[in-house]
């Protein structure tokens, strides 16, 4: 834990933060091709890539801040707004479309009140598209961060989403 | 077999009894596959199509269940390997709707550098969704396919030069539905919501009100112990109706 | 040699040729669009896709290499039907209203319908979300943008500045600044490269010409104009006339015919720039060598895209530039002080119009220090481009015009003022007459020019000594001044970061933003697609009006002379300075030097590095 100093302005989190971000880019400076790589790992420090990070990341890897910006809005895994503390992805592979994915996707929506590549009021879910989780034998399926519920119903759903506010609840992460 | 030696490894799922990762010998037929290993289609449904190699790949059909399972046989039929994705498709499923689903992965994953992908693809996306919606004219099958193959001859990348495989494989092997969905505006199949018609047998309804009392638009009027009608014009297509009709009388066509 | 068939005839090729290269040599030219030479192939647009035997797919002609025995057609009905159809999609994607567009009759994509005998277009649907974006300098249509990438590789590789790139990715890409935030609030130079090498009206010059036209027509304006020396030699382009030939008197008649009331010659003001910046330099060597303070190299500040990217780019080093304005905005302060003055015109009546190469003049005539008295030194600045497009709607024919000639007092100039457009120019102009004024003699050399400085060179350096100098400068006796020249942004990287760190070892730096100097600026007619030595002939047409010239030193120029004995003074004079000189805006890469806070947060970053 760093000491903090006696100062005329106090330190937040998000300069610690930020300052950590400064040393993870810092470290790829002059390595060709390792924009995704700092990207990745920024986003796993920060949760997710606002200006300020961009223009960290382009300024420490001496890389046009338009270049960042372009690459991280490429990749559907960047993300400029934050993130829920869960992401719940529901797979729109071939298997599980066929075998009823859109309704989940439906029931989802409702259930959340947000649309597909948002994030719920209360920043607990955010809710995606997986174009394929691996799991086609137990399609439909859905994945909620490394957890995947196979075969699901939609009448399991809103147990589903309640389960994890309540593990939340438990681990004192309100 | 020519130059496909040994076994491979297959993603079997969809419509099927026993989905899974399966490794079976180069050269086995599709039917046994599907009906063998796979133990046929689920709720002894009847099997309309076998997709293989995902969006690059092609739809293939009940004519095709002797097909060899090897590079060089799949491909002279139109589909591909390719990852070894197989999904097996019931008679419920659309052939149309299906290509539309393949074509907005395509829309999705598209890079965008090169114009016959990133246009071409978003215009025959375009008109699948057209010809699911019921808004599409005769010609836009011939234009489909016109398109299909100029992004399959000038795409810079594998991705744009396969994304039309399912449009193609699909106009080839399922014509006729198409031409439903385009000249009919029919889904034979029941699955493209706007091409469903519901409507209420007056020989098998008893007036019972069931469905009149569902109906979350009210869309459907009748005196009691009286044929009752569904209003197509604030009908949604929720097919409440029909669920819950022990007659029988509720139509989709 | 390569040895192969293209459409059934015999061609060789050298090594390493492209299909596209080796079609050429058998007169073929097989239509393309995104392909643009000295920028970049990319062969994204897939209209030049041919048809080789033994391959399965249609293959692109600008990329793929010939090879030894390849069978070629590159007009099969198969190609053709796919090169009409790519077509189709490209234009279902772009707005139709070519008529109401800023390239209707020069743009590529139009002129590839013609090629393609586009009769009818049959593809429709959704367009990409797009918007338009109007800095000072440069306006960008996302809705007509191709997605060639010509204008990122211009910013990117070219100039090294990379504001703009692809955002989004496929149906939804977009060309914009980073978030897709406007041009003007990131560190875009607004060099204008961008605009030169669109082939669309996506990325044009930001209108000048409206306000032109209202002045023109407002019987209370007194409507002066002038002329940069980059403009004469390339404005006969835009009227099909041969490139490298100067239009300077046909230039100055067609003005007088748009109804300018005064028509000067910004070469004036480039003659006044070197007394200006000439005195500096020799105060700033003075200082430095007789044990004061002073900040070296100088560097040039001329090429206002150069000014805005050292601003953004190297804000801690704004001291190294020069204080002088540029040329053509010294000129505007003169025309509304000493020329209003003179005709009895109120400075508020008076409209200065200044023709440029340079699109990045646009941004720096609404800087709010090039104002004198309340009034801006510029009130408009026009492309050559745009200038071209006021003789046709005028009705005039350029290319038969009589010579006419600039105005006075301020339309005379040596042969030192033409060569400002080239890279290398100043540097010449400065030194023909610091050195004059040093040592009483002629500068060393072949026929004035320095030879080591001219040319297309990435960064070029020459070593000037002085010996026997007069009495006044005796702490330059034997001392030797390193110069360098350099012109492109990314080339000025490289000078600045050795002033950064403190290992320039130069005395006096020129930078042009456009790579080759003005006569290659961000406003000057596109022809370098059907031209490519376009820059090498531009800029022998200025040395040759140069050294066609009687006076060629700016010091003799007489009318500067009276300007500063009737007006100014001397050179560096307090009201030289007043009207003369500049400040300079430190900014950032990320405008971050423009927040107040910027200093207090910089103090607490240092903090937690130490802790």
């Amino acid at each position: 834990m760093e000491e903090v100093k006696q100062t005329t302005d106090i330190v937040s989190t998000e300069d610690i933060l930020l300052q950590r971000i400064r040393q993870v880019a810092a470290n790829y400076k002059g390595k060709d091709g390792s924009l995704i790589q700092v990207l990745h790992m920024v986003q796993g420090v920060y949760g997710y890539l606002p200006l300020e990070v961009q223009e960290i990341v382009s300024i420490e890897l001496g890389i046009p801040l338009a270049e960042v910006s372009g690459v991280a809005s490429f990749y559907s895994f960047f993300s400029t707004q934050p993130r829920g503390r869960h992401t719940i992805r529901i797979c729109l592979g071939t298997a599980c479309y066929v075998r009823g994915g859109v309704t989940i996707v439906d029931i989802l929506e409702k259930n959340l009140g947000v649309g597909i590549g948002q994030t719920t009021k209360d920043g607990m879910f955010t809710f995606e598209v997986a174009r394929c989780i691996g799991s086609c034998g137990l399609a439909p399926a859905i994945s909620i961060d490394t957890v995947v519920y196979p075969h699901v119903k939609p009448d399991e759903i809103p147990g589903i989403l309640q389960s994890w506010y309540k593990k939340d609840e438990e681990e004192g992460v309100f | 077999m020519g130059r496909s030696k040994g076994t491979k490894v297959f993603a079997l799922a969809g419509d099927i009894v026993n989905s899974g990762i399966i490794e079976i010998p180069m050269g086995i037929s599709m039917r046994e596959i599907i009906y063998d290993i796979g133990g046929g289609m689920k709720d002894g449904k009847k099997f309309k199509s076998v997709q293989s190699g995902g969006p690059s790949g092609g739809c293939l059909t009940a004519d095709h269940l002797d097909v060899s399972v090897d590079y060089e046989s799949l491909a002279a039929a139109g589909a591909i390997i390719g990852s070894g994705g197989l999904i097996a498709m019931d008679e419920n499923t659309c052939m149309v709707d299906t290509a539309r689903y393949f074509m907005e992965f395509i829309q999705d994953e598209s890079c965008g550098h090169c114009v016959p992908c990133r246009v071409g693809t978003k215009r025959m996306l375009e008109l699948l969704q057209r010809m699911t919606n019921g808004e599409a004219e005769i010609d836009d099958i011939e234009n489909l396919e016109t398109l299909a193959r100029t992004v399959s001859e000038t795409a810079m990348c594998a991705l744009g030069q396969t994304a039309p495989n399912p449009v193609l494989t699909t106009i080839k092997y399922f014509r006729d539905e198409y031409i439903a969905h385009v000249r009919d505006k029919k889904c034979p199949a029941h699955v493209c919501t706007a091409l469903k018609e519901y409507s209420i047998d007056p020989e098998k309804c008893k007036g019972c009100g069931m469905c009149a009392r569902g109906c979350p638009v009210g869309a459907i009027s009748g005196e009691k112990a009286q044929p009752h009608v569904i209003d197509a014009d604030k009908c949604i297509k929720c097919g409440s109706c029909k669920s819950v009709c022990r007659f029988d009388a509720v139509i989709l066509t | 040699m390569i040895n192969l068939t293209i459409n059934g005839k015999k061609v060789s090729a050298p090594e390493g040729s492209t299909i596209m290269e080796a079609a050429k040599l058998a007169g073929i030219e097989i239509p393309h669009l995104c392909h643009c030479p000295g920028i970049h192939t990319n062969g994204s647009c897939r209209i030049c896709v041919v048809e080789i035997e033994g391959m399965k797919k249609l293959m692109a002609s600008c990329i793929v290499k010939a090879q030894e025995g390849m069978v070629v057609h590159t007009s099969t009905e198969r190609v053709r039907l796919a090169r009409k159809i790519v077509y189709d999609l490209l234009i279902s994607n772009h707005p139709k209203d070519c008529m109401a567009c800023a390239r209707n009759q020069s743009c590529e994509l139009q002129a590839l319908g013609g090629t393609l005998g586009i009769l009818e277009t049959h593809i429709h649907g959704e367009a990409s979300p797009r918007r338009v974006d109007i800095s000072p300098s440069i306006t960008r249509d996302t809705r007509k943008c191709i997605l060639c990438r010509r204008c990122v590789t211009a910013c990117h590789e070219v100039q090294g500045v990379g504001a703009i790139f692809a955002q989004n990715r496929g149906f939804n890409t977009v060309i914009a600044p980073a978030l897709g935030k406007p041009l003007n609030s990131v560190d875009c130079a607004m060099c204008g490269q961008c605009t030169v090498v669109c082939p669309t009206g996506a990325l044009t010059e930001t209108d000048g010409m409206e306000k032109v036209w209202a002045a023109l027509t407002d019987p209370t304006k007194r409507v002066a104009v002038q002329v940069a020396p980059a403009v004469r030699a390339a404005l006969g382009e835009e009227f099909g006339m041969t490139p490298g030939e100067t239009v300077t008197g046909k230039m100055a008649t067609a003005l007088h015919d748009l109804g300018f009331d005064d028509v000067f010659d910004t070469n004036f003001a480039a003659d006044l720039t070197i007394l200006e910046e000439g005195t500096e330099l020799l105060q700033r060597l003075t200082a430095a060598l007789t044990g004061g303070e002073a900040v070296l190299p100088m560097i040039t500040s001329c090429s206002p895209g150069w000014i805005k990217h050292c601003e953004h780019a190297f804000p801690t080093e704004v001291d190294h530039l020069s204080s002088c304005k540029s040329p053509h905005t010294m000129m505007g302060a003169v025309i509304k002080s000493f020329y209003a003055e003179k005709i009895g015109i109120d400075p508020k009546d008076m409209f200065v119009v200044s023709v440029m190469p340079c699109t990045a003049k646009k941004y720096e005539i609404q800087r709010p220090e090039m104002q004198n008295d309340g009034n801006f030194n510029v009130d408009a600045v026009i492309t050559t481009r745009e200038l071209a497009r006021m003789i046709r709607t005028m009705g005039i024919d350029f290319t038969n015009l009589e010579d006419g000639s600039f105005d006075a007092p301020l339309g005379f100039s040596t042969g030192a003022a033409d060569i400002f457009g080239v890279t290398g120019g100043v540097m010449e102009a400065a030194l023909r007459t610091v050195y004059e004024l040093v040592t009483g003699r002629e500068m060393p050399g072949s026929n004035l020019h320095l030879v080591p400085i001219m040319g297309l060179e990435k960064i070029k350096e020459a070593e000037i000594k002085f010996e026997n100098v007069k009495p006044e400068y005796a702490f330059l006796e034997g001392v030797t001044a390193k110069i360098a020249v350099t012109s492109g942004l990314k080339n000025a990287d490289v000078l600045l970061t050795q002033v950064r760190n403190g290992t320039s070892p130069y005395h006096f730096i020129e930078v042009m933003g456009c790579p080759g100097g003005c006569i290659n600026g961000g406003g000057q007619p596109r022809i370098r697609n059907n031209v490519p030595n376009y820059k090498e002939l531009r800029i022998e047409a200025l040395y040759n009006e140069d050294e066609g010239k009687p006076i060629r030193k700016s010091h003799e120029n007489p009318d500067l002379l009276a300007l500063y004995r009737d007006f100014l003074g001397e050179p560096g004079s307090h009201l030289a300075h007043e009207l003369l000189h500049t400040t300079y805006t430190p900014r950032g890469h990320f405008n971050e030097w423009l927040d107040p806070d910027f200093q207090r947060k910089q103090a607490m970053e240092e903090m937690l590095i130490a802790e």
